[in-house]
């Protein structure tokens, strides 16, 4: 679905990442790992447009596209809510938005707000949709920053590091109900992070990324059905060795 | 808060009292410099020659802040979607403050008459600079992480502006409002000075030429209360207005 060859980015003389390739099928969970400062965020920023890819190709369902633009939801560490507007207002940002929005489009409405409201129930958010962001919890913040991105009505979510600002109990919560949502909802997910663990319980395909310039060292598909406990030996066994790799790659 | 306006009110009442005390006790006249008492009075008993004049002076502001609303506002937004309108037309902005605009004042009464017309252009000219550079800095100053996301939603520039932008500029641009509701009165005034029948400005030169101190001293206590009433009104609407700042 998506296809990253021979990508590169410089900053001046600096090579963030170059001969970089990338694949995607459908339906995936995708995870790149690797520590602060690989370069991972520069890749995401290639890929939503924020900056341009200085060599290579990204292809998105056979058609050749300089980045993906809006063809992706996109969720980051920040939860990114409008403060003048409620949570439930928030959420449906991605429907209010984009060209020929308003024309004949009452149904649609009714339905994308039945389907935040019932998101915000399984999330736990039933009965905050007219507060403000303000008034709540950074754990209601981002569960509310999720809903938005259910929201897009996209196939392909990008997801940077969006739980790393939580605490490990409103975290663990979280994962899986990402992976209930994307078998749900069909979705396919490309995400970064630092955290080993987050990648192993949610990774169908795990990439470790090595830095300067960045490149894939290792690539892991564990075959366990999810979710995933997170003391289950062959993810121990894999979190240990990758930790190694990267303990390594900092000497 | 309380204790901020109490503290405010206490400077103010030393600050009058001093005066008070210091013309009584150098007894300095009365057509040179009146007592606060004396220009209470004036201002309190004449208020009914003094209101149809302030009410005159009142519209011009009213009129001159409207003026510049309806002209800051569309030239803001259209220099914040184009940058290069904003580079080109930046040097006229900057150098139309750098103009003495009350030397212009002259100038105005002879093209706009000496009627309502010059005083307001001299008001909106004053306020007209503020309002379009707080509007145009804060629609600049929207984090780019939230452009980030309203383009992947694929959203139009006005979706942008209306969800995004605008609110986001508020607060600045009701500080820019603020400044210039309190710099009007001061346009208005000096139009009023240099041709007018009617107004503070007008009531002041005529109290001035006769030596009627007092008067001047009143004209002045009323303008002032203008502007700060104007500015108290602006930061109420401010209040209702952005909920979401406090």
């Amino acid at each position: 679905m998506l296809h990253l060859a021979g990508a590169a980015k410089f900053f001046g003389s600096q090579t963030i990442f170059s001969g970089f390739n990338l694949d995607l099928e459908p339906g995936r969970f995708k995870v790149l790992v690797g520590p602060s400062g690989c370069g991972k965020s520069t890749l995401f920023d290639t890929l939503t447009g924020v900056t341009p890819l200085d060599a290579g190709t990204l292809t998105w369902k056979g058609r050749s596209l300089p980045h993906l633009g809006s063809q992706a939801a996109y969720m980051q560490q920040k939860d990114l809510l409008l403060p003048w507007f409620t949570l439930l207002e928030n959420s449906l940002l991605p429907v209010k938005t984009g060209p020929g929005h308003g024309q004949a489009s009452g149904k649609k409405n009714t339905a994308a707000r039945k389907k935040a409201l019932d998101l915000f129930e399984r999330l736990g958010l039933a009965g905050y949709g007219s507060h403000y962001p303000a008034q709540v919890s950074g754990g209601m913040r981002q569960r509310c920053a999720l809903v938005r991105t259910l929201m897009f009505d996209r196939e392909l979510i990008l997801l940077d590091e969006p739980l790393s600002a939580l605490d490990a109990i409103t975290r663990r919560g979280l994962q899986s109900l990402l992976l209930l949502f994307q078998s749900e909802f069909g979705k396919t997910i490309l995400m970064i992070t630092h955290d080993i663990e987050e990648a192993l319980i949610l990774g169908d395909e795990i990439c470790l990324l090595s830095p300067g310039p960045m490149e894939i060292e290792q690539t892991l598909c564990p075959r366990l059905a999810k979710p995933r406990p997170f003391d289950d030996p062959t993810l121990v066994s894999a979190r240990r060795q990758m930790l190694g790799r990267l303990q390594g790659d900092l000497k | 808060m309380k204790r901020h306006y109490a503290t405010a009110a206490g400077i103010g009442l030393a600050l009058i009292g001093a005066w008070e005390l210091w013309v009584w006790w150098a007894e300095i006249p009365a057509f040179i410099l009146p007592p606060p008492s004396a220009i209470a009075q004036t201002a309190v008993l004449q208020a009914e020659l003094i209101a149809p004049h302030a009410l005159i002076t009142m519209a011009e502001i009213l009129a001159g802040i409207g003026l510049a609303l309806l002209t800051a506002v569309p030239l803001a937004v259209a220099m914040f979607a184009r940058p290069g309108l904003e580079k080109g037309l930046a040097p006229f902005l900057v150098g139309s403050q750098a103009v003495p605009v009350f030397a212009l004042a002259p100038l105005l009464v002879i093209w706009l008459g000496y009627g309502l017309a010059s005083k307001v252009f001299m008001a909106w000219i004053i306020i007209f600079f503020p309002i379009t550079i707080s509007l145009l800095s804060g629609l600049k100053g929207c984090d780019p992480e939230y452009r980030v996301l309203f383009c992947l939603m694929g959203a139009t520039f006005w979706q942008k502006l209306r969800l995004l932008y605008w609110p986001w500029a508020l607060p600045q641009f009701f500080a820019g409002l603020k400044v210039g509701v309190t710099v009007a009165t001061i346009g208005a005034v000096i139009g009023e000075w240099v041709g007018a029948q009617q107004g503070l400005g007008y009531l002041m030169i005529q109290s001035n030429a006769r030596l009627k101190v007092d008067m001047v001293f009143a004209a002045i206590a009323w303008l002032t209360a203008m502007g700060l009433g104007l500015w108290i009104l602006v930061g109420w609407l401010e209040q209702k207005i952005i909920t979401w700042k406090h």
